[in-house]
C-alpha cells in the first residue's frame, strides 16, 4: 500500500467512518471541511510518527504540512528523504 | 463598516447598574418560570467569575436563598481557598467546605494523571509539581501541548506531550470538575435549589469548560459577559479587593497555570477584544494594530477562535437523538 493509500484509509476509517473513496478529495482541507478538529490533528501526527517512523517537529505542525491528504503525502515524502 | 464596529478600548464599557438589574431580574424569572426551584447553589472557587456570579445570585434572591460550596482538592492554591471563604463571609451566605481530594484519590484521578506524566518524565514522583502549557494558536501552528514539571528542589523541565498522555492527563483532571458538579447537585437536590454555572463569555464561547463538569448547570448568569466586564462588575458590586485583583488561573494543576497558558491564544484582556472584534466583523488588520501584533497573527487568532468553536460545539449540545421525540418539544 502506498503512503497516500495508507493516509487516505486512516482518515476515511477513523474520521469519516466509510470506505467510500469519493468521500475525501486529495486536496480537501480537513479543518475547513470539518473532517478533523485540532485534537484529531494531534492523532494524525501520532499516526504519521508511528506508521512512517518520522518525527513531526513543533514548527512543522502547520496546515501546509498536515491539512489535506496531498499536504501530508508531500510532507512525509520530504521527511523520509532526509 | 459602521462606527459602532470600530475597535476601541471602550467597546467593552457598559452600564453596570442596568446590567445587574437585568441579570437579577432574569435569574428570578428563570427560577420561577423554568426551573421551579427556590434558591441557588454556587460553587465558589475564589476566582472572579464564581465570585461575581455568587454576588449576583445574592442580589437577586438575598443571602438566605444562596448556598455556597468551597470544593478544594490537593492542587488548589491556598489563596483560592481563603478568597472563597472571604467571599462567602462577605456575602453573608451559608456555605460548606468539602475537600474533594479523598474522592479523587479513591477514583484514581491523581494516579491516572501521574502515570501519564511518568511515561514522559520517569523521575516524576512525590513532591513534584506539574502543569500543561499550550503552544500554537497565534503563530499559525496547530495547538499542541507541553508538559512542565518542577522537581522538589525547584528544577523545571518541559517536554512535548504525546497525544495519549495529554488526553489521559486532561481526562484525569476533568474528574475534578465532574466531582465538584456531583456535589453541587447533591446540595441542590437536598435544598430544592438550582445549580449555577459560572463561565464568562470567553469561556462559554470558546468551550473552556468540562462537559458534565463545570459546563453543567441550570443557569449561567454571566455567560454573555466578557471577562473584562466581569472584573468591572466585581468592582461595581464592591467585592473584596483580593478577589477583584486576582489573576485568573485554572487552579487545576499543581504549578500556577494561567488560562492563556493552557487554552487561550492571548491573555484574557486581549482575548476579550479579539473575540469582540471577531463578533463584530472587525478586519484582522484593525485587530492587529489594536493588539500590537502583525496581520497574519491577527488572522490566526481569528482562525483559532473559529477552530475552538468548531471543536467544542458538541460540548454545548444535548445528546443527539436518532429521531426527534416531538412530544417533548412544547415543554421547552
Amino acid at each position: 500500500m502506498s503512503a497516500e493509500q495508507k493516509i487516505r484509509s486512516y482518515i476515511l476509517e477513523n474520521y469519516l467512518f466509510t470506505d467510500d473513496e469519493s468521500a475525501l478529495g486529495s486536496d480537501d482541507s480537513f479543518l475547513e471541511k470539518g473532517i478533523i478538529d485540532s485534537t484529531g490533528i494531534l492523532e494524525v501526527i501520532h499516526f504519521l510518527e508511528d506508521e512512517f517512523k518520522v518525527r513531526v517537529e513543533d514548527d512543522e505542525m502547520v496546515p501546509e504540512n498536515l491539512d489535506s491528504v496531498n499536504n501530508i503525502v508531500q510532507f512525509v515524502a520530504k521527511k523520509q528523504a532526509i | 463598516m459602521s462606527n459602532c464596529n470600530m475597535l476601541t478600548e471602550n467597546v467593552l464599557d457598559f452600564d453596570k447598574d442596568t446590567e445587574v438589574e437585568k441579570i437579577t431580574a432574569r435569574l428570578k424569572e428563570i427560577l420561577r418560570n423554568n426551573l421551579k426551584r427556590r434558591g441557588l447553589v454556587v460553587a465558589i472557587s475564589g476566582g472572579i467569575d464564581s465570585s461575581v456570579s455568587a454576588a449576583l445570585c445574592v442580589k437577586a434572591l438575598g443571602p438566605k436563598k444562596v448556598f455556597g460550596l468551597l470544593l478544594p482538592e490537593r492542587d488548589s492554591s491556598s489563596q483560592s481557598k481563603s478568597r472563597g471563604r472571604l467571599l462567602a463571609e462577605n456575602l453573608g451566605i451559608e456555605f460548606l467546605t468539602h475537600d474533594i481530594a479523598p474522592a479523587l484519590e479513591a477514583l484514581g484521578c491523581y494516579q491516572w494523571r501521574d502515570e501519564a506524566i511518568r511515561s514522559v518524565v520517569p523521575e516524576y514522583g512525590e513532591g513534584w509539581k506539574n502543569k500543561i502549557v499550550i503552544s500554537g494558536g497565534i503563530d499559525g501552528h496547530y495547538n499542541h501541548f507541553q508538559l512542565v514539571v518542577q522537581s522538589p528542589d525547584g528544577a523545571m523541565k518541559t517536554e512535548r506531550l504525546p497525544l495519549k498522555e495529554y488526553l489521559q492527563i486532561v481526562a484525569a483532571t476533568n474528574y475534578k470538575q465532574r466531582i465538584r458538579k456531583t456535589i453541587e447537585y447533591f446540595h441542590a437536590d437536598r435544598l430544592n435549589y438550582a445549580v449555577v454555572g459560572t463561565p464568562n463569555r470567553l469561556e462559554y464561547d470558546q468551550g473552556f469548560f468540562v462537559k458534565n463538569g463545570d459546563g453543567s448547570a441550570d443557569v449561567k448568569p454571566i455567560a454573555h459577559l466578557y471577562k473584562t466586564q466581569v472584573y468591572a462588575l466585581a468592582r461595581h458590586l464592591k467585592l473584596p479587593e483580593e478577589i477583584c485583583s486576582a489573576t485568573p488561573t485554572t487552579d487545576t494543576y499543581s504549578l500556577p497555570q494561567g488560562q492563556d497558558e493552557f487554552y487561550f491564544a492571548l491573555p484574557y484582556q486581549k482575548m476579550d477584544y479579539a473575540l469582540w472584534a471577531h463578533n463584530h466583523q472587525v478586519p484582522a488588520k484593525e485587530l492587529a494594530d489594536f493588539l500590537g501584533v502583525n496581520e497574519s497573527q491577527a488572522e490566526w487568532i481569528y482562525r483559532d477562535i473559529e477552530s475552538k468553536r468548531r471543536a467544542t460545539a458538541y460540548m454545548h449540545a444535548k445528546a443527539f437523538l436518532v429521531e426527534d421525540v416531538v412530544e417533548l418539544n412544547s415543554y421547552g
